[in-house]
C-alpha cells in the first residue's frame, strides 16, 4: 500500500502520532445446519434445543464438514479478492466451559482464503491477511453477583450456538483512522449481504468485530505493542473504542510508560476500554491438524462455480450509480449500503434528475421506498423539477406514494396541489406589500442580512396565504423581480 | 496357577447364527448358556466392567419372536457379543475404565454397536480396558486388571484385554476391541484368539471414545478367521457420520477365505525377525518362522523385506498418540458429564475433577502430548513424528511393491505376569513395537494364533497388508489357521 499516512491521519490523535489498526471480523454463516452436524443453525431457539452428540462434544462423537459452509467461505473469500487454497482444519486447544470439546475446530497455517484486499469507497485499499473457517462456541450466562463470571453464583450455558459456522476475516494492520475502520466493516457487511451468506447483524452477534490497536510516531514503520479490543457491538462503538484506545496509547507513550499487550473490553456506558486477560499469561493453543476431518481441496470446477456465483458487489454498484448520477462514489455509499442503489439507478434510467433522486432517497426514504415503484418516483421528481410541485408538496406526495403505491398525479390532484400561476402570486404579494410597507422597505434597501431576513418573511407569508402550495423557487424569483 | 480358557466353549459365530436362524436353538438359550459361563468364571477373569444380563435376555427374546414371525434377523442372529467399554452404548454406562466418566450413560450407540444389533447380535456386556485404551496389559483400569484366561496370574495384554479375555474364556464367541498401537493384536496374541485391526477408515469410529484419532480403529476378536471375516462384513463399510470413513469397499471377506496362498509373495519384516529390534523372544520368532514355512508349504513364496523406518515407529507413536489424546481428553472437564469435583472457580473445578478422575498413565500421556504440541517444541516433536509417519508409509509402500503380505510377531513375548512391567512405563511401551507401524501407516494387520511358546502360552503371528488389503490378509490368515489345526 502506498504511504498516504499524511492525509490518512486519525484526527483525534495529537500531532505526530499515527493509528495502526487491524480488524478481526467474525461472520456467522447462515447455513441451514451447523458446521459439523445436522442441528439447525438458528438464532433465538429455546436454550439447548438445537444440540446433538457432535455439537455437545460428547465422548465418541465426530464432526462431518458442512459443504455449504465451505462454499460460503470460498465465495466470501473470492469476493474480497483472496486466493482460495486447499485448506486444513486445525484444533485450537484451550479450556472454556462454553466450548464443549475444550478445543475449537478452526484453521491455522492452511486457511481457506489468503491474501485478499478490500477497497473502501474513497479508494483506500485495506489488505486482508486471511479469512478462515471455524466453529462458534456456546453462550454463558452468569447468574448472581454483578453478572460477571468472577462474582457469579453459578453459570448457565446454552449450546445452541456451539458449532455454528463462522468465517473470521483478518485484515492487515492497514487501517489508519477510526472512520476507515468503520468504512471497512460497513464495506465487508455490504459484501456479506450481497453474497447472502450471513445476515451480518452486529447487535445480534452474527457479525462481531475485534480491533487490534496500536500507535506509532508518524514516519515510523514499526509495529508497537497492540491491544485487542473486544465487546464492540456497533459501528459507532467501533469508532469510539478505537479513538479511545489509540489516545490511551499515546498518553502512555508520551508519559514514559508503555501499553501492555492484552485483551481489553469496550465499556459502552463508560466510553472506555477495560483490561481483560493479559496476553502474557495467555494460553498456548497447541494447534495441530484436526485428525477427524480430511483436508478441504477445492477442484477447478468448484472454484469456477464459486466465481460464477458472486453477484455484483457494493463497490461496482457504487461506481455504476456514481457514474449515472455524476457524483463521487462516496456520495452514494449510504444508498448502496442501504440496498437502494438499484432503485436509484432505475429511477435515473427512467429520466429523473439524478441530484433530486439522490437527495430524496438519502434524506426522505431512509426507511425504504415501500410500495412506490421507480417509474412513479421518476415522474414525481420530474413534476418537482418542472415546478409543478413545491418541494414541500413533493415530500408530502412522496410519503403518500411510499404507503399507497399510487402515481404522483393521482396523489397531487387528490391533495389539490396545483401549480400556482405567477399572476395569482403577484396579487398576493401586492396585498402583503400594502399590509407591511416598512418590511418591504427593509427588503428593498436594507443591508444584505436584513434583506435576507425580510425575504424570508415575505416567502413565509406567501406560503401561509397559499397553504404551502407555492413553489419556493418561484416565490424567490418573484421577490427578486419586484425588487426595484 | 491354572486357567479357565476355553475359546471353543462359546461356539463359533457362524454356528450360533445358523442354529438360531434355523430354529435349532433359541437366542434366549444361547444367551442363557453364555451368561452361565460368565457367572462361573468372570470372578476369576474380570473381563467385564458391566454384564448386561437382563437387557441381553430381553433382546434375545425379541429376536426369538421376530424369528417366529418369519423375519430375517440378520447374519449374526442370536450371537452374544462383548463390547469394549470405550464404545458408546445408548443408555448403558460407558466408562473407558476411568473414574472420570463416572455415571455417564451415552444418549447414542456407536455405529458398530448399531450395525451389530441390526445384524441380530446381542450385547452381553462392556469389557475392561486400560483406562482410555492407554496400556498393553489392562492393568491401567480404574476397576482393576483383567486376568489372562490361560493362566490367571498373567496379563491378557491390552488395551482391549477384557475383550480378548472374554473370547478366550468362552464368555462370548465375538467381541469388539479398538487398536491404536496394537490394542487388538497384542491381546489377541496373548489370549490365543484372532484379532483384526482393519485399514484406517474401513470401520466407522463414530461412537468410539477417541484416544489417538488418526490411529484408532475398531476390530473384532473371534476364535476363528471366518468369524472375524463375517463380523467385518457386518461392521465395515462407509459411515457418513465419520469423515475419515472410507468410501471404497474391499467387498465381502467371507467370500475370499478359500482362495489359498498359491503364488502369493510373503515378506518377513527383517527388522522384527532378525534382531534389529531388541527384546523379541526366541520362541515368538520361532513361531513366526514356522508360519512362513507353513505358507510356503501352501504355495506362497517367502522372502525377507526391510522396513527400515519401522524402528522409529515407537518414538513417533509416543509423540502422535499422546498429542492427539491430550486434545481428545480435554473435554473431560467436569462441566457437562462424568465426575465433578467442585472448586472455588471454574479452572479449579477443572483441575480438581481431572486430578481425581484420571489415572497415572492417562495423566502421563496428557502431559507428554501437551508438551509435544507446545509452542517452540511442536515442530521438533509432533512435526518430526509426522515425518517419521510418512517415511514408514513410504517404506511399507516399497515393501508392498515386492510382496503381497508381510509377516511379523504380534507381541514380543507371551503373556507376562501381572505387575511385571507396571513399574517401568518404557518396558510396557515396548510391547507394541511390532504393532505400532501399521497404525502409523493406516494399513490393516491382524493376529492369528499360531502355536504356543516355551511356557505353553499362546503366540500370535501378525499378518500385514497394504491399504484396503483386507482380502489378501484374510486369505493368508485362513491358510495359517488351517496349517495350525493340521499341526496340532
Amino acid at each position: 500500500m502506498t504511504d498516504t499516512a499524511t492525509d490518512r491521519r486519525e484526527p483525534t490523535l495529537p500531532d505526530g502520532w499515527e493509528l495502526v489498526c487491524g480488524l478481526e471480523v467474525h461472520v456467522e454463516l447462515s447455513t441451514a445446519t451447523k458446521l459439523f452436524c445436522g442441528c439447525p443453525n438458528e438464532f433465538g431457539s429455546e436454550p439447548n434445543t438445537n444440540v446433538c452428540p457432535t455439537c455437545l462434544g460428547l465422548p465418541g462423537s465426530l464432526p462431518v464438514m458442512n459443504a455449504d459452509a465451505v462454499t460460503s467461505a470460498m465465495r466470501l473469500g473470492r469476493a474480497i479478492n483472496c486466493t482460495v487454497k486447499p485448506s486444513v482444519m486445525a484444533r485450537k486447544n484451550y479450556f472454556y466451559p462454553d466450548m464443549p470439546k475444550d478445543f475449537q475446530t478452526s484453521q491455522y497455517d492452511q486457511p481457506t482464503n489468503e491474501n485478499g484486499w478490500l477497497d473502501l469507497p474513497d479508494g483506500t485499499r485495506i489488505e486482508v491477511e486471511r479469512a478462515h473457517i471455524e466453529e462458534d462456541t456456546g453462550k454463558s450466562t452468569h447468574v448472581g453477583g454483578d453478572g460477571r463470571i468472577t462474582s457469579a453464583e453459578y453459570s448457565l450455558i446454552d449450546y445452541n450456538r456451539a458449532g455454528v459456522p463462522l468465517l473470521e476475516i483478518v485484515s492487515q494492520p492497514d487501517i489508519r483512522t477510526a472512520e476507515e475502520a468503520k468504512a471497512y466493516v460497513a464495506e465487508l457487511r455490504g459484501i456479506v449481504l450481497a453474497l447472502d451468506v450471513s445476515d451480518a447483524r452486529m447487535e445480534e452477534g452474527s457479525m462481531r468485530v475485534d480491533a487490534n490497536v496500536s500507535v506509532r510516531p508518524i514516519g515510523s514503520d514499526e509495529l508497537r505493542t497492540r491491544c485487542e479490543i473486544k465487546n464492540i457491538n456497533s459501528l459507532s462503538s467501533l469508532g469510539r473504542a478505537i479513538v479511545h484506545e489509540a489516545n490511551r496509547h499515546v498518553d502512555l507513550w508520551t508519559t514514559g510508560e508503555r501499553p501492555m499487550q492484552e485483551t481489553r473490553h469496550w465499556d459502552e456506558e463508560a466510553g472506555r476500554t477495560r483490561s481483560g486477560r493479559s496476553k502474557e499469561d495467555a494460553e498456548d493453543y497447541r494447534y495441530f491438524p484436526e485428525p477427524d476431518l480430511t483436508p478441504l481441496i477445492p477442484t477447478a470446477a468448484d472454484l469456477e462455480a464459486v466465481d460464477v456465483s458472486i453477484p455484483e458487489l457494493p463497490s461496482a454498484v457504487r461506481s455504476r450509480l456514481a457514474d449515472a448520477a455524476g457524483v463521487a462514489p462516496t456520495e452514494v455509499s449510504v444508498l448502496v449500503d442501504r440496498g437502494q442503489a438499484g432503485f436509484a439507478l432505475d429511477t435515473i434510467d427512467a429520466g429523473a434528475d439524478p441530484t433530486r433522486v439522490l437527495v430524496h432517497l438519502t434524506n426522505n426514504l431512509a426507511d425504504g421506498t415501500g410500495e412506490m415503484d421507480p417509474a412513479a418516483f421518476a415522474a414525481l421528481v420530474s413534476m418537482e423539477v418542472g415546478g409543478e410541485l413545491s418541494s414541500t408538496q413533493t415530500k408530502e406526495v412522496l410519503a403518500d406514494m411510499v404507503v399507497t403505491g399510487r402515481t404522483p398525479d393521482a396523489v397531487a390532484s387528490e391533495k389539490g396541489f396545483e401549480a400556482m400561476d405567477t399572476g395569482e402570486l403577484d396579487g398576493i404579494l401586492d396585498g402583503l406589500i400594502a399590509d407591511h410597507p416598512s418590511e418591504w422597505e427593509r427588503f428593498c434597501s436594507g443591508d444584505d442580512g436584513d434583506a435576507k431576513k425580510m425575504s424570508g418573511f415575505f416567502t413565509g407569508q406567501i406560503m401561509k396565504a397559499t397553504r404551502g402550495q407555492a413553489d419556493g423557487k418561484v416565490v424567490a424569483q418573484l421577490l427578486n423581480t419586484r425588487k426595484p | 496357577m491354572s486357567g479357565v480358557a476355553s475359546p471353543a466353549a462359546a461356539g463359533s459365530v457362524s454356528d450360533i447364527a445358523n442354529a438360531v436362524t434355523n430354529g435349532e436353538r433359541s437366542a434366549v438359550s444361547v444367551v442363557d448358556a453364555h451368561l452361565a459361563r460368565i457367572d462361573d468364571h468372570e470372578g476369576a477373569v474380570h473381563a467385564f466392567n458391566l454384564v448386561t444380563a437382563d437387557a441381553a435376555r430381553a433382546t434375545a427374546a425379541a429376536i426369538d419372536e421376530r424369528l417366529a414371525a418369519g423375519e430375517d434377523v440378520g447374519p449374526l442372529a442370536g450371537v452374544p457379543v462383548a463390547i469394549k467399554d470405550n464404545m458408546c452404548t445408548r443408555g448403558v454406562p460407558t466408562t473407558c475404565s476411568s473414574k472420570i466418566l463416572d455415571g455417564w450413560r451415552p444418549p447414542y450407540d456407536a455405529t458398530v454397536v448399531e450395525r451389530l444389533a441390526s445384524a441380530g447380535a446381542i450385547m452381553v456386556g462392556k469389557t475392561n480396558l486400560d483406562e482410555f485404551a492407554m496400556g498393553s496389559s489392562t492393568e491401567n483400569s480404574a476397576f482393576g486388571p483383567t486376568h489372562n484366561p490361560w493362566q490367571l496370574d498373567r496379563v491378557p495384554g491390552g488395551s482391549s484385554g477384557g475383550s480378548a479375555a472374554a473370547v478366550a474364556a468362552g464368555f462370548t464367541p465375538l467381541s469388539l476391541g479398538s487398536d491404536t498401537g496394537g490394542s487388538i493384536r497384542q491381546p489377541a496374541s496373548l489370549c490365543g484368539v484372532v484379532g483384526v485391526k482393519p485399514t484406517y477408515g474401513a470401520v466407522s469410529r463414530y461412537g468410539l471414545i477417541a484416544f489417538g484419532s488418526s490411529l484408532d480403529q475398531i476390530g473384532p476378536f473371534t476364535t476363528t478367521v471366518a468369524d472375524s471375516a463375517l463380523t467385518m462384513d457386518v461392521i465395515g463399510g462407509h459411515d457418513p457420520r465419520d469423515a475419515t470413513s472410507s468410501t471404497e469397499s474391499f467387498g465381502s471377506l467371507v467370500d475370499v477365505l478359500d482362495r489359498g496362498v498359491d503364488g502369493l509373495r510373503v515378506g518377513l519384516i527383517s527388522e522384527m525377525t532378525g534382531g534389529v529390534i531388541d527384546g523379541i523372544a526366541e520362541d515368538v520368532l520361532a513361531r513366526v518362522r514356522a508360519a512362513a514355512e507353513a505358507l510356503e508349504a501352501a504355495g506362497a513364496t517367502v522372502g525377507e523385506v526391510s522396513v527400515p523406518s519401522s524402528v522409529y515407529g515407537l518414538p513417533a507413536y509416543y509423540m502422535v498418540a499422546p498429542a492427539e489424546a491430550s486434545s481428545n481428553l480435554a473435554r473431560f472437564d467436569g462441566v457437562r458429564y462424568g465426575l465433578r469435583v467442585d472448586g472455588p472457580n471454574t479452572a479449579a473445578m477443572h483441575t480438581a475433577s481431572r486430578t481425581a478422575g484420571f489415572g497415572p498413565e492417562v495423566k502421563r500421556r496428557i502431559m507428554l502430548g501437551t508438551y509435544a504440541l507446545s509452542a517452540g517444541y511442536r515442530d521438533a516433536y509432533y512435526g518430526s513424528a509426522q515425518k517419521v509417519r510418512t517415511l514408514i508409509t513410504q517404506d511399507f509402500d516399497r515393501a508392498y511393491a515386492d510382496f503381497d503380505v508381510l509377516l511379523a510377531p504380534s507381541s514380543p513375548t507371551t503373556a507376562f505376569e501381572l505387575g511385571a512391567k507396571t513399574a517401568d512405563p518404557l518396558t510396557m511401551y515396548l510391547n507394541d513395537v511390532c504393532t505400532i507401524p501399521s497404525n502409523l501407516s493406516g494399513q490393516p494387520s491382524m493376529s492369528v494364533p499360531f502355536g504356543v511358546g516355551d511356557d505353553g502360552l499362546p503366540i500370535g503371528v501378525q499378518i500385514l497388508a497394504p491399504l484396503m488389503g483386507e482380502p489378501v490378509m484374510f486369505q493368508t490368515a485362513a491358510v495359517l489357521e488351517n496349517a495350525q489345526e493340521d499341526a496340532s
